[in-house]
């Protein structure tokens, strides 16, 4: 059914949404927190830019990531000051795609649970001589968590179905830069139906169970949201 | 002065009469599949053909293996102008698609070529010394240039050599992107991507001799859409006219002329 390449895909991908999904957390919460406190001019335009992915076909932002980590791009130029050559086909290369390309699914549940909150949970904690760092560990980041879940699933899951993007950056390297969506993509252009079949259902099946285990944790959540509220 | 105003706009629309007559009275639209790597020259042939014919071409370009798909379910193109000739065949074979019609359009010619100027010698001999950090090739298991290019590495004895540094475009139209960026030195292209008016136009290249390869050999086939139209005949007429040979070659492809002919070796 699957073939040793699929698996390989298959390991590979994972690597790589886990890898993004952690640095995204680190990243994207931050600067959700920062969105949903703000009040600068600033605001708009930067959640335009976070939110840019969800509107760029992915081979747009491919083909500017070629660009731009390449040996005459400004990333390509740094990357090679720092010894580590340019970073077009190599995992690394992916990872920072795909924080690009599954930063908005990760950035915009957290920064719409942090507005939700409201002021109020964080203004009172302040009254009890709460610090700011305090605060954002001990009342802000908690009432969060709904919100940073979804952003932990979708992010995940986002990665795991990417291919625009990989298409254009990776060059189909195996073990390295050739994650599921390419090796169906390589089976369909092959015309070996029946290996795509096997891996799409795979996938299939893995984005069900994923956005179900989703639901299933906010159904949950929203009970305890409502707790909260009394 | 009025009456001579009057006279010359009719004259202007008598004269223009003519232009709308010659036009058919059945104006026929065609739908055509394209491998990409065949654009620029399918362009210039369908405005071409336009121009002469009246009839309108709609022109899809995309990868080989995903026409395919489309095709043998039931996507409405009226011809199939394939990168390889396996697959018009499996398209007859699965009575998808016209046999009589089935010719071989353009012969691909591969070219190693770099972006930066001076890189490629006129004998590649730069494959030999490996002085370059990625050699971009097309996904030998989709693209017949691909598979090309490994066969021309397996000639050179330089497929072992090369592996390590090789990364591969699904197509070659990704593979000319790798280079044309500047991310990948070297690259096994199309011919038909960097010649302009028969000359190289930027960078470096090394026009790989034909013996080296086999040829690249793209069929074109008429689809079951596709048959008894009038327009569509037409059109296979004139692909098989020296005028079109002639363009097709400008643009670094052989064609069914010269192929087996004196210059085609």
């Amino acid at each position: 059914m699957l073939s040793d390449a699929d698996w390989a895909a298959i390991w590979l991908t994972l690597r790589l949404a886990t890898t993004v999904t952690v640095l995204l957390l680190l990243l994207g919460t931050p600067l959700a927190l920062w969105l949903a406190k703000t009040r600068s001019a600033m605001k708009g335009p930067v959640s335009a830019l976070v939110a840019m992915p969800l509107v760029l076909p992915p081979t747009v932002l491919g083909f500017y990531l070629l660009i731009f980590m390449g040996p005459s791009g400004p990333m390509g130029k740094f990357t090679e000051l720092l010894g580590l050559g340019t970073l077009p086909f190599t995992f690394w290369g992916l990872v920072v795609a795909s924080l690009l390309y599954s930063l908005p699914f990760v950035v915009q549940p957290i920064q719409n649970a942090i507005e939700a909150q409201g002021a109020r949970p964080s203004e009172v904690a302040a009254t009890l001589h709460s610090g700011p760092w305090d605060r954002f560990w001990h009342v802000t980041l908690p009432l969060a968590k709904p919100g940073i879940l979804t952003a932990t699933v979708l992010g995940f899951a986002h990665t795991v179905g990417e291919f625009g993007v990989v298409l254009m950056i990776g060059g189909n390297i195996p073990g390295e830069t050739r994650v599921v969506s390419v090796q169906i993509y390589d089976h369909v252009e092959a015309l070996e139906y029946t290996q795509a079949h096997w891996l799409s259902a795979v996938m299939i099946g893995f984005s069900f169970l994923v956005l179900l285990l989703l639901y299933l944790l906010q159904q949950r959540k929203s009970a305890v949201g409502m707790r909260y509220g009394n | 002065m009025q009456g001579s105003d009057v006279r010359a706009v009719l004259g202007r629309v008598l004269l223009l009469f003519p232009l709308f007559f010659s036009i058919p009275s059945q104006a026929d639209e065609l739908t055509l599949a394209v491998a990409s790597n065949f654009t620029a020259p399918m362009q210039e042939i369908a405005r071409r053909f336009e121009q002469r014919s009246g009839h309108r071409v709609k022109l899809a370009f995309g990868s080989s293996g995903k026409f395919f798909a489309q095709i043998s379910h039931g996507a409405p193109y009226h011809a199939f102008f394939s990168a390889d000739q396996a697959k018009p065949a499996q398209l007859v074979k699965l009575g998808l698609a016209d046999a009589g019609s089935r010719f071989t359009y353009a012969e691909g010619r591969l070219a190693l070529w770099s972006s930066k100027p001076g890189f490629v010698d006129a004998a590649g001999e730069v494959l030999k010394h490996g002085d370059y950090n990625k050699l971009a090739i097309a996904n030998p298991k989709l693209a017949p240039y691909g598979a090309a290019a490994v066969e021309l590495l397996q000639q050179l004895q330089l497929e072992e050599q090369t592996r390590a540094r090789r990364v591969q475009g699904e197509n070659i139209s990704q593979t000319y992107q790798f280079v044309a960026t500047g991310n990948a030195d070297l690259g096994l292209v199309a011919l038909s991507q960097i010649l302009k008016d028969g000359k190289v136009e930027e960078g470096s290249a090394w026009i790989v001799p034909v013996q080296l390869y086999s040829p690249i050999r793209q069929d074109a086939v008429v689809l079951k859409r596709g048959e008894h139209v009038p327009a569509l005949e037409q059109l296979w007429a004139y692909m098989h006219s020296a005028e079109v040979s002639a363009l097709i070659r400008s643009y670094g492809y052989g064609t069914p002329s010269t192929l087996g002919g004196d210059n085609a070796k």
